[in-house]
């Protein structure tokens, strides 16, 4: 779900186009610490799952079907620098290829699913890690909660957004509600997505998870230390 | 790339030879966001608005006939204002201040000039950016990002994204033919424990393409910036060309502000 152009007047686009391209600026170094020069063909690769795996549909129940948005499981998966250079590169593609969400809007979008989405997710993700215990069910459940908060709040920034340049003269607190109401449901679905695939990640390839990087031990297999030639020698 | 290479990314286009089709990539880009520029500053509740949004409808489609486009695939490009379609037909229903009745409604004056203005400037838009997808290929589209001064980085990551995409989607499809010739049927939530790990080895599969990728770059010698062909320069010409629909909206809203 993009905001299309129009939704907001042209200060509020360009304002939001601004904390856009600052957002990305400080991306592309933080993505350097998290993925060094490997950055262009790993983060291009992210992304292009990230576009892949939002065309896939899973069934909610009752005819029904949704898809991931992605945000907080690239930033557990990959850091949270390059999941916004990935989510940032999704949308500028769907807005310039697909015409889904408009050019105006897309500092919108990028600030809305880049920046507020990823930060929020990994702001949770991070403090749930610190409080609970060091285990693979504490970094699901931080993803989990992650993701679930990270959709409705996007939606809540948005309302913000509409409430300071939006074209129409609604009751705020109406429309908080349904987007809120609305996005909480969807945030379930995102978690429940993230969760699902975020533990299958971490069954194959726990290395390759930048969020779990603290549950990895040292190898069972280590050289064992020399014995000390005068154990049962001289003196 | 074009029509015979099928995958997600490769399907906006439209191969043609048309005076759209030429422009440099650079200058279809500024001038379609110049044009959606010019269509949102459009103020909704004027009393000309609507005769703005039939001057920019009119000018957006003769660029669509000047490119051979058909009704067809614009309708396609359509096809993503729907979410935002519900909610433009909403805001009437919730919008304060006058009401009027509708049909046995009760619906809000300045919130039918809302939803209706928002419809009129998303679709105008997206008519917009449909023509410049169908008329301009993806690999174009990114060198004119280049030109317009995208930081190298963020362009380096999207050339792979560009790259890969048809790629992974091949990959997320042929793994659902295989679900599917299995006799798997998503209906319910519980699809998740085999949807998830589909995804999960996606990304382990997408993730690892990119080391090897990676690695075989080093082997040709990549020191972390690509090299392109120098960029032809652009003819002042082209720009007259390119900017005159952003500048015939310009001057639609122009007269409106005028006139009312």
């Amino acid at each position: 779900m993009h905001v299309p152009d129009g939704f907001l007047d042209a200060p509020t686009s360009v304002a939001t186009g601004l904390v856009a391209a600052g957002t990305v600026a400080v991306a592309l170094r933080g993505a350097r610490r998290e993925l060094d020069e490997r950055t262009a063909p790993l983060a291009g690769l992210t992304a292009a799952f990230v576009f892949a795996v939002q065309m896939m549909n899973f069934p909610v129940g009752a005819g029904t079907s949704g898809h991931l948005i992605g945000g907080a499981l690239t930033a557990v998966l990959v850091g949270p620098w390059t999941a916004v250079l990935c989510m940032t590169v999704v949308l500028v593609v769907q807005a310039v290829l697909f015409a889904d969400g408009g050019l105006t809007a897309l500092g919108t979008n990028i600030t809305l699913m880049g920046l507020v989405a990823v930060a929020l997710a990994y702001g949770a993700f991070r403090l749930l890690v610190r409080l609970l215990p060091r285990t693979r069910t504490a970094v699901l459940a931080g993803a989990g909660v992650g993701a679930f908060v990270s959709v409705p709040a996007a939606a809540l920034v948005f309302v913000g957004l509409f409430a300071v340049g939006g074209v129409a003269d609604v009751s705020l607190g109406a429309v908080a509600a349904t987007m809120g109401g609305i996005h909480l449901l969807i945030g379930l679905g995102e978690a429940a997505i993230t969760v699902a695939v975020l533990s299958a990640v971490l069954a194959v390839r726990p290395d390759l998870v930048h969020g779990a990087a603290h549950l990895r031990r040292p190898a069972d297999l280590a050289p064992r230390p020399l014995t000390a030639p005068a154990a049962g020698g001289a003196r | 790339m074009g029509r015979g290479h099928g995958g997600a990314l490769g399907a906006a286009y439209v191969p043609g030879t048309s005076v759209v089709h030429r422009l440099a990539p650079h200058v279809k880009l500024v001038a379609v966001l110049a044009f959606a520029l010019v269509v949102v500053a459009t103020p909704v509740h004027a009393g000309w608005a609507w005769s703005a949004y039939a001057g920019f409808g009119v000018l957006v489609l003769s660029v669509a006939a000047v490119a051979g486009l058909t009704p067809r695939r614009l309708a396609r490009g359509l096809a993503v204002e729907v979410p935002f379609v519900v909610f433009a037909l909403l805001l009437p229903v919730v919008s304060r201040g006058p009401r009027v009745e509708v049909a046995g409604l009760s619906l809000s004056e300045s919130g039918l000039a809302a939803g209706g203005g928002l419809l009129a400037k998303a679709t105008l838009s997206v008519l917009a950016a449909t023509v410049l997808a169908a008329t301009t290929e993806a690999r174009e589209l990114l060198r004119g990002l280049e030109r317009l001064r995208l930081p190298a980085a963020l362009v380096q990551i999207l050339s792979f994204m560009i790259r890969y995409a048809d790629v992974v989607s091949g990959e997320l499809r042929r793994m659902r033919v295989a679900r599917e010739s299995r006799g798997f049927r998503p209906r319910h939530l519980g699809a998740l424990r085999v949807l998830g790990p589909a995804a999960a080895s996606l990304f382990v599969r997408s993730y690892e393409r990119g080391e090897r990728v990676h690695l075989a770059m080093l082997s040709r010698g990549y020191t972390g910036r690509l090299v392109g062909a120098p960029a032809a320069a652009v003819r002042p010409a082209q720009w007259a060309v390119g900017l005159s629909l952003p500048l015939a909206a310009a001057a639609v809203l122009g007269a409106g502000m005028l006139a009312g």
